[in-house]
């Protein structure tokens, strides 16, 4: 074969392997409304940074006629590139092809671009659009979802990775994001749940929709399952792009700096906290007025939004915020909070990311559905992953700081390295209603006035104990600062840890409560 | 919903806050005191055989009935000692968690 000949050969062979599954499949995809797997690379990557591997893979299997179908590139394609200079790598299922079904040597494409990914040390994206196991290949199928699961956990805390679901996801395959750090969802595409809507019909007899079922709003505002929510496939991508700028590519590195920005001057931080501490606000005004250009990119907002999480810089540095939200429940710690702050603080953890935690709450939520639910396992979650996390720890207590709550929301107790609170802060061992009820209960029985009595009392205990001074005066608040002054002491404190070092004894890994 | 439909006074502490509501919140149900008569499925599924009958004296530990669910055949013991006051499922039919299926009477 001459040389023109042998080029020709590779780029029939090449151009029909990348042609997915033909014309009438891909017009079905754009049906749905959605994009192909390699639309979707090239449109996520800068221009022109994709550089595929394993084109040419074959499956093996011989069963049900197998041997006779070819399935281009077997139905996922995968490689590495960029996002804004960022090196990433990533896989992206193809419908198209044989329903994106996984077989062995689909999965062992994917196991391939992880293994790479974490000896290159760089974040790994994997594109979720399958029917599921590919049946013909039977148990083979399954191995193939094994060694996928064995690595995310392996590669877990190692380098960041993203799951995008953009179409179906089901059965044991959604398992793969749900070991992930950051999981994508788009309105309409994303579908994940362990079983159908057809199998909960035939065997319960419950009716109920895919989208009712496990579609995106359910996944980002009732389980919990996915972080982010988007009505488009592009808008997903703009937000998966933004949170590669925050996070570093592995976890030997630190996020990349950017230039820093002072925050908008909009919002005044001694306006945002009203002085009664039953009175509701924004935390989120309090995260814009202190970081840097006032851009807050929040994680899970649909979900447990009695907490706030999320990254923003100080001074062009990456930081995690976690901080109490009174404008939803009050800002109360329950099961779901604690889960969604515990599992971010990791995350800040294993990358290097210092932790801020912004504190005004007036404890647990009270309820039988919350003791039930295991409110003390999981609320100890919060508890486990901010002790154990060695990155900076600051704190700054906005306002009400009660009880358990207190010592939850990465206290001094807890090894936060800084802990600052505004003069309005309330740290003490309940609310001053509470505690006046309990201490003051004869003398409010016995008085003449019950009720004036118990106003008195309630106002007695809050002059005296509803303020910073009594924890600044044991040492357990390192400084009572102006409002005002809050970024600057973030900064220097963000900057004064950056050698921050902290040897805990040797142990294989704890035991945290999950 | 809107924001404002989810505005609720929450009460810590003695200390009622204005605050906001979550959708999970405002789907969640009271508890209610289970009554240990009152013989409830305990996962979905079908009604495989009925073991006893109304007006029988049945004692703690007796089977009941049998509930076929994802695909094993569980038997359904009496919590009590007592007579069977009411019986509410018939044999072959598909039952939800939860679902009555028959009463107790110490």
């Amino acid at each position: 074969m001459s040389f023109a000949k042998k080029l020709i050969d590779f780029f029939t062979r090449k151009e029909s392997a990348q042609v997915g599954g033909g014309v009438k499949a891909i017009e079905k995809q754009a049906a749905m409304g959605k994009l192909t797997a390699r639309e979707r690379i090239t449109t996520l990557l800068d221009r022109d940074s994709f550089h595929e591997y394993d084109l040419f893979v074959e499956h093996k299997c011989q069963d049900f006629n197998m041997d006779k179908k070819k399935l281009p590139a077997d139905g996922v394609i995968t490689g590495t590139g960029t996002v804004y200079g960022y090196p990433v790598g990533i896989f992206a299922q193809d419908f198209t092809v044989a329903g994106g079904s996984l077989g062995l040597a689909h999965a062992r494409k994917i196991t391939k671009i992880m293994d790479h990914s974490v000896k290159l040390g760089i974040p790994l994206i994997g594109i979720n659009d399958s029917g599921g196991a590919r049946i013909q290949e039977g148990v083979n199928s399954l191995a193939g979802y094994g060694e996928i699961f064995y690595r995310n956990t392996l590669a877990s805390g190692v380098i960041p990775q993203i799951s995008v679901i953009l179409g179906p996801c089901a059965g044991g395959a959604v398992y793969s994001p749900a070991l992930t750090d950051f999981v994508f969802v788009v309105e309409n595409i994303s579908k994940m749940f362990i079983t159908g809507p057809e199998v909960i019909k035939t065997v319960l007899g419950e009716e109920i929709s895919m989208e009712d079922l496990g579609g995106a709003r359910v996944q980002t505002e009732i389980s919990g399952n996915a972080h982010f929510y988007a009505k488009s496939e592009l808008e997903c991508f703009d937000q998966i792009k933004k949170l590669i700028t925050f996070i570093p590519w592995n976890n030997t590195k630190k996020a990349k700096p950017f230039p820093p920005k002072l925050p908008r001057p909009v919002i005044r931080i001694e306006n945002i906290i009203p002085v009664e501490p039953y009175k509701p606000y924004d935390v989120r005004d309090v995260i814009k007025a202190v970081c840097d250009d006032s851009d807050f990119f929040e994680i899970q907002d649909r979900w447990a939004s009695n907490i706030v999480i999320g990254f923003a810089r100080i001074n062009g540095e990456t930081v995690g915020l976690v901080a109490n939200q009174p404008l939803v429940l009050a800002g109360v710690l329950d099961v779901d909070s604690s889960d969604k702050a515990a599992r971010f603080i990791r995350f800040c953890d294993a990358f290097h990311i210092p932790l801020i935690t912004l504190v005004d709450l007036p404890g647990y939520l009270p309820g039988v559905d919350q003791e039930h639910a295991g409110v003390i396992r999981h609320g100890a979650k919060l508890l486990y992953a901010y002790s154990e996390a060695t990155v900076p720890k600051i704190t700054v207590i906005l306002r009400k700081a009660y009880g358990g709550g207190y010592i939850a929301m990465c206290s001094r107790h807890l090894g936060a390295d800084f802990v600052f609170a505004w003069p309005t802060a309330e740290i003490a061992v309940m609310g001053p209603e509470g505690a006046a009820n309990i201490i003051f209960k004869a003398e409010i029985q016995s008085a003449e006035n019950p009720d004036e009595m118990r106003k008195l009392k309630v106002q007695e205990y809050t002059e005296k104990f509803a303020n910073p001074y009594i924890a600044a005066a044991n040492g357990h608040v390192d400084a009572v600062i102006n409002p005002e002054e809050t970024r600057n002491y973030l900064i220097h404190a963000i900057k004064i840890s950056e050698n921050k070092s902290e040897t805990r004894v040797k142990k294989k890994h704890g035991i945290p409560p999950f | 919903m809107q924001n404002e439909d989810r505005n609720i006074k929450l009460e810590v502490d003695d200390t009622r806050y204005e605050t906001r509501a979550t959708t999970k919140f405002l789907k969640r149900e009271r508890y209610k005191v289970k009554d240990p008569g009152k013989i409830t499925a305990i996962i979905p599924g079908l009604i495989l055989k009925l073991l006893v009958k109304k007006d029988q004296i049945v004692t703690e530990g007796q089977p009941l009935l049998i509930l076929e669910a994802m695909k094993m055949q569980n038997t359904v013991n009496s919590p009590l000692s007592g007579k069977i006051s009411a019986i509410h499922v018939s044999e072959g039919q598909k039952v939800l968690k939860n679902h009555l299926l028959l009463e107790i009477v110490r």
